[in-house]
């Protein structure tokens, strides 16, 4: 029985039970109930406001909840320091806006982690910080620093250097929307590569609709704090259930 | 409609705004007022700039060895002055016997530092680990002496550009960290840390530097158990150390505050912990920005250090005003020893002043996220 259960939490690499979140009196988040299971491709997505980018950040908890439960990998997070420190090592994250540290050169900001966190030797660190610049196809920018970058390019640095920690899970909150419209198709071709090959959890906050289509195994629709309507993409595209889907994807399209 | 397949070539900007000339007409006579203002310039620099030549330069005397050869008529700065009596600018009343240790003292600091300058220096951190935390005893051992054959020199027997250096060196090296744990503690998210930094940081504004000067040499003893003695050059440094501490804080929590959310996040996010976070991530960036104002406050305290004059300690501006200024064998030359005084004082002000403008450059990486 203990056994089974054990396993029943190793199929799942996030489980999301009743999570609600508050800022100050705004309840953001309300009674989300989430399973992701390993491996599985999850777009969120949703009008502003929504809460879909605060979920995200609940499960590295850069955003503390305050009733419910989250579980990744097998353990709830409970807000202990060290505890927190071993699950991000596991979960990568790609942000808006990069945040790449205009500090230090693209190859420094590759193997910072892996040195001083997975305490990988230097060389050893560089050759796989080479190998993803290459996968996201800028292997020539190493030595420039993140300022000297176009948004497109210091967006697969950032995913490049997520990836570089070697993550069970990767999390993207709306990795495109800061990027200038000819910039977004490489960011997204990087990830739909990433997505295909398989074997990485990957949750992504976005308003791609086509990137979802091709990609997610489930596209979850949020407003108000809510979760409103889960689906296949090709259910949720072409026979939303609920009203406010409907009216959202109305709006989407009609741009 | 307009369709054209003619890309055009990237041509030099034109010669007109580059040269002596243009600079010359664009800055100097440019309009009316401005030929005018240039005028009045030139007319005041003609006015001021030759007799103060004359005095500090042509008609100085440079080598004598009594007051008498420096008076006359013609006769302008006495330099003589202050080269009788370098000695004692320089190394205040310690025994001129022993100059050799604080001389051994300031070149082995400055040949342990050069490195740290070079680019491609390996081990830096360590070097700057040994300035920071060894050289200060070997400097102790050298100048203080006491054991180990050397023999004692007081601290009430240094002075002159040595303390103020001392002084100020100490200063800097122990407020700067001390100050950067204030700022963070300023901005911790646990109260009892965070109310202490606040507390200690408002308390030491909040205070004139010659008050602490004064309660570190006069109050503090009152409090110490009869017969303890603490040396009061220590206690000034303390006070000084404490004062400075709580301004670099404020200087670096404004830069703290300038760093954007998402890096602390895109730190944490990878697995690095808060202290990780800090040195590697936030505080470089953090550090950089406040480099004009941490200048700032170090300039500041460089002068500040000659308020120990107050509490009977004779830097180098105390030793030109009141020792050699009381020398009846050389009265009169009061302007010289100021002027001298100025001088010193500006030209390190100056060369901290250049040198981090060059720091500032240096770890310029484009623009900022």
């Amino acid at each position: 029985m203990s056994e089974a259960n054990t396993q029943a939490q190793h199929d799942y690499a996030i489980r999301m039970i009743n999570l609600n979140k508050w800022y100050g009196d705004f309840h953001v988040l309300k009674d989300i109930n989430l399973d992701v299971t390993q491996g599985e491709r999850i777009v969120i997505c949703g009008p502003s406001g929504s809460g879909k980018s605060t979920v995200i950040r609940c499960i590295n908890h850069l955003e503390e909840h305050q009733k419910g439960q989250i579980i990744v990998n097998g353990e709830e997070i409970t807000g202990d320091v060290k505890q927190l420190e071993r699950l991000r090592t596991d979960v990568g994250m790609c942000f808006q806006h990069f945040n790449l540290f205009p500090h230090l050169s693209i190859l420094d900001n590759l193997t910072l982690a892996p040195i001083w966190v997975r305490k990988i030797p230097k060389a050893e660190a560089e050759a796989t910080a080479m190998k993803y610049l290459e996968r996201v196809k800028i292997p020539d920018q190493a030595s420039k620093y993140p300022g000297q970058l176009s948004g497109g390019q210091q967006q697969r640095v950032a995913i490049a250097r997520s990836l570089c920690m070697n993550p069970k899970i990767m999390l993207f909150d709306e990795p495109t929307s800061a990027l200038d419209p000819e910039m977004i198709s490489e960011v997204l071709d990087v990830m739909i590569e990433l997505a295909n090959e398989g074997g990485m959890t990957m949750l992504c906050v976005t308003h791609e609709m086509g990137f979802a289509k091709q990609v997610a195994d489930r596209v979850i629709f949020m407003d108000a704090g809510q979760i409103i309507e889960e689906n296949t993409p090709n259910e949720f595209f072409n026979n939303p259930q609920s009203e406010r889907t409907q009216l959202f994807l109305s709006q989407i399209i009609a741009h | 409609m307009y369709v054209t397949d003619k890309i055009l070539p990237e041509l030099p900007a034109p010669s007109n705004s580059k040269g002596v000339v243009h600079w010359l007409k664009s800055n100097l006579f440019s309009s009316p007022v401005n030929i005018v203002f240039t005028f009045l310039g030139l007319l005041l620099l003609y006015k001021t700039l030759p007799p103060i030549i004359q005095w500090a330069f042509i008609d100085a005397t440079w080598v004598a060895d009594t007051r008498e050869e420096c008076l006359g008529e013609g006769k302008g700065a006495c330099w003589a002055y202050i080269g009788n009596r370098f000695g004692q600018v320089m190394y205040g009343f310690y025994p001129p016997a022993e100059y050799w240790r604080p001389n051994i003292a300031g070149i082995l600091l400055i040949a342990l530092t050069i490195p740290l300058f070079i680019e491609k220096m390996p081990r830096k951190v360590w070097l700057g680990a040994f300035i920071l935390l060894v050289f200060p005893f070997i400097a102790y051992y050298l100048i203080h002496g006491g054991f180990l054959g050397l023999s004692e020199v007081g601290t009430d027997k240094w002075g002159g550009l040595m303390l103020t250096l001392i002084i100020s060196l100490v200063g800097i090296a122990a407020a700067l960290p001390l100050g950067i744990i204030l700022a963070l503690g300023r901005r911790s998210e646990m109260p009892i840390i965070k109310s202490v930094c606040v507390i200690f940081i408002e308390f030491w504004r909040g205070v004139p530097l010659i008050s602490v000067l004064f309660m570190a040499s006069v109050m503090l003893p009152l409090f110490l158990p009869e017969g303890s003695s603490f040396d009061k050059l220590a206690r000034a440094m303390i006070g000084i150390i404490l004062f400075q501490a709580a301004y670099v804080a404020e200087v670096v929590r404004g830069g703290l505050q300038a760093i954007p959310k998402g890096q602390y996040e895109a730190a944490v996010a990878m697995g690095l912990s808060y202290w990780k976070s800090m040195t590697l991530i936030i505080l470089p960036q953090a550090l950089k920005l406040v480099i004009p104002g941490l200048v700032n406050t170090f300039i500041a305290l460089f002068k500040d250090t000659t308020l120990v004059l107050i509490i009977g300690l004779f830097d180098l501006l105390a030793i030109i005003e009141n020792v050699l200024g009381s020398d009846s064998s050389w009265l009169g030359f009061f302007t010289e020893g100021l002027v001298f005084a100025a001088f010193v004082f500006w030209i390190f002000c100056f060369a901290m002043s250049r040198y981090s403008m060059a720091l500032e450059r240096k770890l310029d990486t484009g623009h900022r996220n």
